[in-house]
């Protein structure tokens, strides 16, 4: 052994605080060394489906896709809602389950949020006894349902171990009752000015990005993220190395449930309104985003960028085709091919990781 | 390394070869597995092949098996070259291969394991449950395994499960059989029957390639030899000619001098003291006490308890009974991140199972179990001291492979464990637990992660090692204590420790009442 380490440089105690930051320069060196990441590749369809758009644009209707920033808007603002959903979504696939519930988890928080959020002259109001609030309270009030959503779901994964996809499904068909029952289907209306604010001109937006900067670097630089990705790779070997994995997965749903509240507050501020119908199928559309970025249905694998992009590719599908004039049936048909497609993308890079 | 040419095969070229591979070269993404590689096996022979972990033989025998194409270079059984595109092809070829990793379905019988895909039908077209047994036990009979046709595959130890794969290669009338370290598993008498039908399948002239690390089986089954290394085609001689330490040398390349280089070192206080400590159903009444510097070997057959001890002691499945105390201090163990919080780590056995998270990086791998004080920053993690602490573990403990990035998944199994290794070197251990260290491990990285623990207890690490190797215990423990079917039944002080007095309480029920 004496070979190998000088006699100051003892195993056991190599990692002690006093170590001089500057000592090894290697190892940042070497890290800066990559493969492609799957990002690139995924932002190239991006590419790719913009500029078939903009020439099928040009040939059909002798009119330019891309060069429409009203149009590219409006495609962005469609999908902050999904988007943000998405970033939830993916954290928890990473961990190897999955959240079916966040479609009607957003119309439960639009539609408690809205209940808070309406002006105290409207007559036929849910709460008729309550002034104006500021819009910090009906914000706090979705977040919380959302998350409480979260962890009921969180709860019954790591705790009562079902299945992921039938825990969800089991807060997916509840939360979306509970949202009717709310007000007997009526949609609640009429909501303060300072509370629309939130989802008018491009807030949507530059909420959605905020969520996806926050949950990049939550994913890769904080203990958070590290366990994340740890559990989705081997629950059993997380467990074993110190994590508490039952009490992490709670968390991770709760932070999905939460996103999904975020969404129902951008939504109804939107809308002006909330309605139990709110988010219908959105859970599919954002599981479609993640998975088109690049998170593996395995777990483990996965990352926002990735799932932004995975967001934006639908985006631009939806507002090539409507810009063309294709029927939206047509619209689903292709859109479940492309699920299907990135799939079986993942697969493949799943068979090759193994081979290697 | 690879000055060494390959010395020139001394086989007649007259003996017909039943399974030849030519020139065979593969590679991956960044990686030469094998480059110019041949083997040849006579029928009716078993041949050996021996190497490090990363030596290429895997890939070789996926390579002969139908699992991979070779980019260059040919696979030709009776002379005739073979066009494999898939495990199907070789099966129908005659080439069987019994994986390393079982792959048998757990909730269909043995019958059905053996048969799938080609069950006897009755007149109406569906599977003849009857004539499935009776095949099935007309083929154990030939083998003389005593197993149920009709019993699950859940309920078989892995022995058993082993066996049904031989099994199953047979039954497909295989000319080659593909053998990947089939005894890893299986206790000395188990053993004893593979190699009693392996061979019978010599003397009906069938060809057997035998992967294994264990040097002495080698010698006692294998009639041909071939070494490799580094993806390359070292040397191929009948096993008579050659010896173990030649063997090792040709592996390694260099000389190994001493494969247990246990160092005296002064025994400290005692660290951890166990009593009566049970987990119901499983084990009780274990009481030992560890001390500083000092290695406790833990030794018993497979099922003897001793991996449950190690689970329970780490928290894993917590205590039923009995009591833990760490310098004196009786302490409560419910989960691994109270036991990490005392002082304590534990290398689980099974790699792939509960240590490796197999699609991340080498970095993420070795640092998941610190990620708490020292190296973060509230809730943010110190990633620039984790990459500087990964990076000097990976070279004090020789860890292969380009950079930290690299997806562990892509390592040897013997640079894996290393990184696992690292993972709880960097929690400063106090009581390191070390379940099978060495298992799937070539010689060269075993005797440098021997070295390590000797070098740890050195330190003041109080170790427990469990091995099913008694080589390995004998050499390295500076006790033994030995387990048999949840019990106790006995400790042997270093001096007086040997295969038989080791064998005889392993086997022994114990004797108090």
């Amino acid at each position: 052994m004496a070979r190998t380490m000088h006699s100051d440089k003892r195993i056991n105690n190599m990692t002690t605080a006093t170590d001089n930051s500057q000592q090894a320069p290697i190892a940042s060196k070497q890290r800066r060394k990559r493969k492609v990441p799957t990002e690139v590749s995924i932002l190239a369809v991006l590419i790719g489906i913009g500029l078939l758009f903009e020439v099928i644009g040009w040939v059909v209707r002798g009119d330019s896709f891309l060069m429409n920033p009203q149009r590219l808007l409006i495609m962005i603002l469609q999908m902050s809602i999904i988007g943000i959903i998405a970033i939830g979504v993916t954290q928890v696939i990473i961990t190897g389950g999955i959240d079916l519930s966040s479609g009607s988890v957003l119309a439960l928080t639009a539609m408690v949020t809205a209940s808070l959020a309406q002006s105290s002259d409207y007559a036929r109001a849910v709460y008729p006894a309550l002034t104006d609030l500021p819009w910090i309270v009906p914000l706090v009030a979705g977040l919380l349902v959302g998350a409480l959503a979260g962890i009921i779901n969180g709860s019954l994964v790591a705790f009562a171990v079902i299945p992921p996809f039938i825990a969800t499904l089991g807060m997916m068909v509840s939360a979306r009752g509970l949202a009717r029952a709310y007000t007997d289907g009526q949609p609640v209306s009429l909501l303060t000015e300072e509370f629309t604010w939130i989802g008018s001109g491009a807030n949507p937006v530059i909420i959605f990005l905020g969520v996806a900067v926050i949950f990049h670097i939550a994913l890769k630089y904080t203990r958070y993220g590290k366990y994340t990705y740890a559990i989705g790779a081997n629950p059993q070997a997380a467990r074993v190395s110190g994590i508490n994995v039952r009490r992490h997965l709670v968390k991770v749903y709760a932070i999905a449930g939460l996103l999904a509240g975020l969404a129902g507050v951008v939504a109804s501020a939107r809308a002006g309104t909330g309605q139990a119908g709110m988010g219908l199928m959105y859970e599919l559309d954002a599981i479609a985003a993640a998975v088109i970025g690049g998170t593996s249905l395995a777990g483990g694998v996965g990352r926002v960028t990735g799932t932004v992009i995975g967001a934006l590719i639908l985006g631009v599908m939806l507002s090539g085709f409507t810009f063309l004039g294709v029927d939206a049936y047509y619209q689903d048909i292709v859109k479940g091919m492309i699920i299907v497609t990135a799939v079986i993308v993942d697969q493949y890079r799943q068979r090759r990781r193994k081979l290697s | 390394m690879v000055a060494t040419t390959a010395s020139a095969p001394h086989i007649q070229a007259s003996t017909p070869f039943l399974l030849e591979v030519a020139n065979a070269r593969k590679t991956f993404p960044g990686v030469v597995a094998l480059d110019n590689v041949q083997l040849r096996v006579r029928a009716g022979t078993v041949h050996a092949l021996m190497g490090e972990n990363g030596a290429g033989k895997s890939t070789l025998m996926k390579i002969i098996a139908g699992v991979y194409m070779p980019d260059d270079g040919e696979v030709r059984l009776h002379g005739r070259p073979l066009q494999l595109t898939g495990p199907l092809d070789a099966l129908e070829a005659g080439i069987a291969m019994i994986h390393q990793e079982l792959n048998l379905m757990p909730y269909m019988t043995i019958a059905e394991n053996i048969w799938i895909r080609r069950e006897p039908l009755n007149a109406l077209g569906f599977v003849d449950h009857a004539a499935l047994a009776d095949r099935t036990q007309a083929l154990f009979d030939r083998l003389g395994i005593e197993l149920d046709p009709e019993l699950e595959v859940r309920h078989l130890s892995i022995a058993g499960r082993q066996m049904v794969e031989i099994a199953k290669a047979v039954s497909y009338e295989s000319e080659v059989l593909i053998m990947d370290e089939p005894t890893s598993a299986l206790t000395d008498r188990e053993v004893e029957h593979l190699s009693r039908i392996i061979n019978d399948l010599r003397d009906q002239g069938k060809g057997i390639i035998y992967i294994t690390h264990k040097m002495d089986e080698v010698f006692e089954i294998a009639d041909d030899i071939s070494v490799f290394r580094d993806g390359q085609f070292i040397h191929e001689a009948p096993a008579s000619e050659l010896d173990a330490n030649e063997i090792i040398r040709l592996m390694v390349g260099r000389e190994v001098t001493q494969l247990f280089p246990k160092e005296t070192v002064p025994i400290g206080d005692v660290v951890l003291a166990v009593k009566d400590l049970g987990l119901e159903g499983v084990f009780e009444g274990v009481s030992f006490d560890v001390h500083a510097g000092e290695i406790l070997g833990i030794a018993g057959l497979v099922g003897s308890g001793r991996t449950n001890v190690a689970e329970t002691l780490f928290g894993v499945t917590p205590a039923t009974a009995g009591s833990v105390a760490i310098d004196g201090q009786e302490i409560l163990i419910k989960s691994p991140h109270q036991a990490m919080l005392h002082g304590l780590a534990l290398l689980t056995e099974d790699r792939k199972e509960t240590g490796l998270f197999l699609s991340l990086s080498v970095l993420e791998n070795m640092e998941i179990a610190v990620l708490r004080d020292g190296y973060t920053h509230g809730s943010f993690v110190a990633q620039h001291r984790l990459d500087q602490q990964c990076e000097r573990m990976k070279q004090v403990l020789d860890v292969r492979t380009p950079d930290l990035e690299e997806r562990i998944g892509n390592l040897s199994g013997g640079n894996q464990q290393k990184v696992l290794i690292g993972r709880w070197l960097m929690t400063k251990p106090r009581i390191l637990i070390l379940d099978e260290p060495t298992r799937g491990i070539d010689v060269g990285a075993k005797a440098e992660i021997h070295r390590l623990i000797s070098e740890l207890a050195g330190e003041g690490v109080a170790v427990i090692m469990i091995s099913s190797e008694l080589p390995e215990v004998l050499g390295m423990s500076d006790r033994i204590m030995v387990m048999h079917q949840g019990q106790v039944t006995g400790f042997l002080d270093r001096g007086d420790a040997n295969q038989v007095s080791v064998m005889q309480l392993a086997s022994a029920p114990a004797t108090h009442a």
